[in-house]
C-alpha cells in the first residue's frame, strides 16, 4: 500500500490576481507539483476579434492592473508592425519614459509590499509597517514617483488613456512634466537606499541553472524593443518568437505552459534575466549597485527581489534623463491607413517578455490576436523549480513546506490575473 | 466597538481596482489603522473568516463557482460595496454577452472542454442585494476614499451621478466633440475621471458608465449626423461599460437598425 499525500495551498496571497498551489507525494516523494489558476478566464483574444484597432490598447490594458503599460505597450507596437508604421526617435522616447513610470509602481508594489515581508516574517507589508515604518514609507514614496510619472503622461496610473496607435493622443506641457524632475533626482536617491535595504535580506541558498530569456538592445537596457536572447546562446529577432518558443498542455493538470520549442525545456523571463542579459547596459549607478549587491552569476531566484530594485534604480536614472530634455511632440501621433496584414512585438513588462501578434484586416479592425505574457512563460520554470525545492523544505513538515513554496512561488512576482486568458484551470479534485 | 471589519474580494477583473486601495499611498497607514483588514489576498497572507463590517467586491460573476461564493460574501457582509466597471456592469468579459460562447472559448483554448466558464458575465447586482456601487474602470481614489470615510462615519457615501461635461468644464478643457468633431462619451459618461481624456485630446470612452438620465439617442442621432457609423458607434457603447443598461440598451438599438438596413 502506498502512501500518497497532498500538501495544498489553497489561495496564494500577496500575489496579483488568484491561484492555488498543490503538491502531490507519494510515499513521502514528490510526485506532482501544480500551480493553479483558477482565475476566471476573460476571452480577450476572442472579443478583441473585430474591434477597431484604436481600441486595441484601451482593451488589452484591462487584462492587468499592475501592467496596464506593458499590455498597451506590445499591442501599439504589434499593430504599428502590421501596419508597416515607424515610431519618430522622440515617440519612442516618450515611450520609455512611461514605460519607466510602470517598472517603478510595479516593482516598488512588489518590493516593499508583497515580497519583502517574507524575509522579514510579516503577513504583510502593511503590518511590517509597525516595525519597518521608514522601509515601508520609503517604498510608497518610490510608488507614488512611479505613479506620478503614469499620471503625467496618461492621465492616471491604471489603464493609461494617452497611449495611441502610432503615438499618443496627447501629451502634456513641459512645465507640468518637468516639475517631476526635482522629486525624481530624491526618488533615485530613496531607490539606491531600498535596493541596500532589500540586499541585506537572507536568502536561501538556491541557486539553479536556467535558461534566461529577455530582449537585448544594442545601446539600451531594452524595454520597448530588442533582439530576443538567452543566456545559452539564443538569438533571434522578435518575429521568430513562434518559431523559437511554444505553449503547451500538460496531460495532468489543464495549465498552458511555455517552452523552448529546439530543447523542450523550461525556461525564465523577468528581472533576473534581463540583468544577466543586459547588465552592462544599466545606467550607471544601477550598474554599480548590481555589481555590488547581485554579483555575476545571480542565478538564485530568491534574490529577484534585488535584481528588481536594481531595475528601480535603472527606471529613475532613466526616466530623470528623459524628463530633463521632455518636451511635448508636435503631432503626437504618427497618422497612419488601415490595411492589411500581420505583425508582432514584444516589450519587458516588469515581469518580463510580452508577447502580442496581432492580424489586422483591411477596414482597420481586429481579425486575430496572440498573447503570450511572461507569467504564462514562467509557469513551468515555477514548478520545475519547485520540485528541486521541495525536498529541502518537506522535513521541516507539511504546514511549513507549503509556506516555503509560496515564497518561492512569489519571488517570481507572478501575475495571475494576466496568466489566466491563456492558461489552463485546473479543478481536478483530490 | 472594534475596528470596523474590512475584506476586499475579487471576481472576474485585472486587479486594477482593488491595487487602487494600495495606490492610497498617502492614506494607507492611517487606513490600516482606522479599519481592520481581515481578507485581502493581494496585500495579506491574513485571511479572517467573517463576518465583515464592508466588503469591497471587485469584477463580475462568470463561473459556477463564484455564483455561490458571492452568495456566501453577501451573507457575511454588513455592507457590500461592488468596485469598478467589472463588479458594477460586468466589465470588458461582458463582450461574450453578444458572442457565441462556445466559440470564444475554441478561439483561446485548445481544449474548451476543460474550461468551466459562463455564458454571459454579470455585475455582482444581479445575483445579490449590493449597498453601493462604485464606478469606473478603474474606480477613483478620491471616490474610494470618500466610500471609505462615509461608511466609517456611518453615513451614505456621496458621489456625483452627473455627466463628464461638467469636470471637462470645470477642469478648463477645450470640449473636443465641439472644437474638433471628436466624437465623445462625455454627455451620457457619469464623471468620476476627472476628465481625463478630453484633457489629453481624445474623446471620452465611458469608463465610469451610464450617468444619471443619459440622453443616448441624442447624442448617437447627433454623431451619426456627423457621419458616424452606427457600426463604430456600436462598438465605442460596447466596451467596459457595455452591459450596463442604458448603454446596451442604446448599443442594441443600434445594431439592430443597422440590420434591418443591411
Amino acid at each position: 500500500m502506498t502512501d500518497r499525500r497532498v500538501i495544498e495551498v489553497p489561495a496564494l496571497t500577496r500575489v496579483e490576481g488568484e491561484g492555488g498551489l498543490k503538491v502531490v507525494l507519494h510515499d513521502g516523494q514528490v510526485d506532482d507539483v501544480q500551480l493553479n489558476i483558477y482565475e476566471p478566464p476573460r476571452l480577450f483574444e476572442a472579443l478583441l476579434r473585430g474591434r477597431p484597432l484604436d481600441d486595441v490598447p484601451d482593451i488589452t490594458a484591462r487584462i492587468c492592473g499592475i501592467c496596464p503599460v506593458a499590455y498597451q505597450m506590445s499591442s501599439v507596437h504589434a499593430l504599428e508592425a502590421a501596419l508597416g508604421l515607424r515610431m519618430t526617435p522622440e515617440l519612442r522616447s516618450l515611450r520609455r519614459l512611461l514605460y519607466c513610470g510602470e517598472w517603478i509602481e510595479s516593482h516598488a508594489l512588489h518590493i516593499h509590499l508583497l515580497h519583502a515581508p517574507d524575509f522579514l516574517g510579516y503577513e504583510s507589508g502593511l503590518a511590517m509597517a509597525a516595525d519597518h515604518p521608514e522601509a515601508v514609507a520609503r517604498g510608497l514614496a518610490l510608488r507614488k514617483l512611479g505613479n506620478r510619472l503614469l499620471e503625467a503622461l496618461g492621465g492616471r496610473a491604471v489603464h493609461p488613456v494617452s497611449v495611441a496607435v502610432g503615438g499618443f493622443y496627447g501629451l502634456p506641457r513641459a512645465d507640468v512634466v518637468q516639475a517631476l524632475v526635482a522629486d525624481f533626482a530624491q526618488g533615485l536617491e530613496l531607490a539606491c537606499d531600498a535596493a541596500r535595504w532589500v540586499a541585506s535580506f537572507s536568502f536561501p541558498d538556491f541557486d539553479r541553472s536556467y535558461e534566461m530569456v529577455a530582449l537585448v538592445h544594442p545601446d539600451e537596457y531594452a524595454m520597448n524593443e530588442g533582439e530576443l536572447r538567452s543566456t545559452a546562446g539564443l538569438a533571434c529577432p522578435v518575429t521568430e518568437f513562434e518559431q523559437r518558443f511554444e505553449e503547451y498542455q500538460v496531460p495532468h493538470s489543464t495549465a498552458l505552459q511555455a517552452r523552448r520549442r529546439e530543447t523542450g525545456t523550461c525556461y525564465l523571463v523577468g528581472p533576473l534575466a534581463r540583468v544577466a542579459l543586459s547588465r552592462e547596459r544599466l545606467a550607471p549607478r544601477a550598474r554599480a549597485l548590481a555589481d555590488e549587491l547581485l554579483p555575476e552569476p545571480a542565478t538564485n531566484v530568491f534574490r529577484g527581489i534585488v535584481a528588481r530594485a536594481v531595475e528601480v534604480v535603472h527606471a529613475f536614472e532613466e526616466a530623470l534623463e528623459l524628463l530633463r530634455h521632455y518636451r511635448p511632440v508636435w503631432p503626437p501621433r504618427v497618422p497612419w491607413q488601415p490595411r492589411e496584414g500581420t505583425g508582432c512585438a514584444a516589450t519587458e513588462a516588469p515581469r518580463g517578455t510580452l508577447y502580442h501578434r496581432y492580424r489586422v484586416s483591411a477596414d482597420g479592425t481586429v481579425a486575430e490576436a496572440r498573447i503570450v505574457p511572461p507569467t504564462s512563460q514562467n509557469q513551468a520554470q515555477i514548478e520545475d523549480d519547485l520540485r528541486a525545492w521541495l525536498p529541502r523544505v518537506l522535513p521541516a513538515g507539511e504546514q511549513r513546506a507549503a509556506l516555503d513554496c509560496e515564497r518561492l512561488v512569489r519571488s517570481y512576482d507572478p501575475c495571475i490575473s494576466c496568466a489566466a486568458h491563456f492558461l489552463r484551470v485546473t479543478w481536478e479534485s483530490v | 466597538m472594534g475596528r470596523p471589519r474590512l475584506a476586499v474580494f475579487k471576481f472576474a477583473s485585472c486587479d486594477g481596482c482593488q491595487l487602487t486601495v494600495l495606490s492610497l499611498e498617502d492614506e494607507l497607514l492611517q487606513l490600516a489603522e482606522a479599519v481592520d483588514i481581515c481578507y485581502f489576498l493581494e496585500a495579506s497572507s491574513r485571511m479572517e473568516p467573517g463576518p465583515y463590517d464592508v466588503a469591497l467586491v471587485e469584477g463580475s460573476v462568470s463561473t459556477e463557482e463564484d455564483l455561490q461564493r458571492i452568495l456566501e460574501i453577501r451573507q457575511n457582509s454588513r455592507y457590500l460595496v461592488t468596485i469598478g466597471a467589472c463588479a458594477t456592469a460586468g466589465g470588458i468579459q461582458a463582450l461574450r454577452n453578444w458572442g457565441d460562447h462556445a466559440e470564444f472559448l475554441r478561439c483561446v483554448y485548445a481544449k474548451p472542454e476543460y474550461i468551466r466558464s459562463l455564458a454571459h458575465s454579470t455585475p455582482i447586482a444581479a445575483h445579490v442585494p449590493v449597498d453601493f456601487e462604485l464606478r469606473g474602470c478603474p474606480i477613483s481614489k478620491q471616490q474610494l476614499l470618500e466610500v471609505l470615510a462615509a461608511l466609517l462615519a456611518g453615513r451614505r457615501p456621496k458621489t456625483p451621478e452627473h455627466a463628464v461635461c461638467l469636470e471637462c468644464k470645470r477642469r478648463l478643457a477645450v470640449c473636443v466633440a465641439v472644437a474638433r468633431g471628436v466624437p465623445c462619451l462625455g454627455p451620457v459618461t457619469q464623471a468620476g475621471c476627472g476628465a481625463l481624456c478630453p484633457a489629453f485630446g481624445r474623446g471620452c470612452y465611458g469608463c465610469f458608465g451610464p450617468a444619471a438620465q443619459p440622453n443616448l439617442a441624442g447624442l448617437t442621432n447627433h454623431l451619426q449626423a456627423a457621419g458616424m457609423a452606427p457600426r463604430r458607434l456600436v462598438s465605442g457603447l460596447r466596451l467596459f461599460n457595455a452591459a450596463a443598461p442604458a448603454f446596451q440598451q442604446e448599443s442594441d438599438r443600434l445594431a439592430a437598425l443597422e440590420e434591418a438596413e443591411r
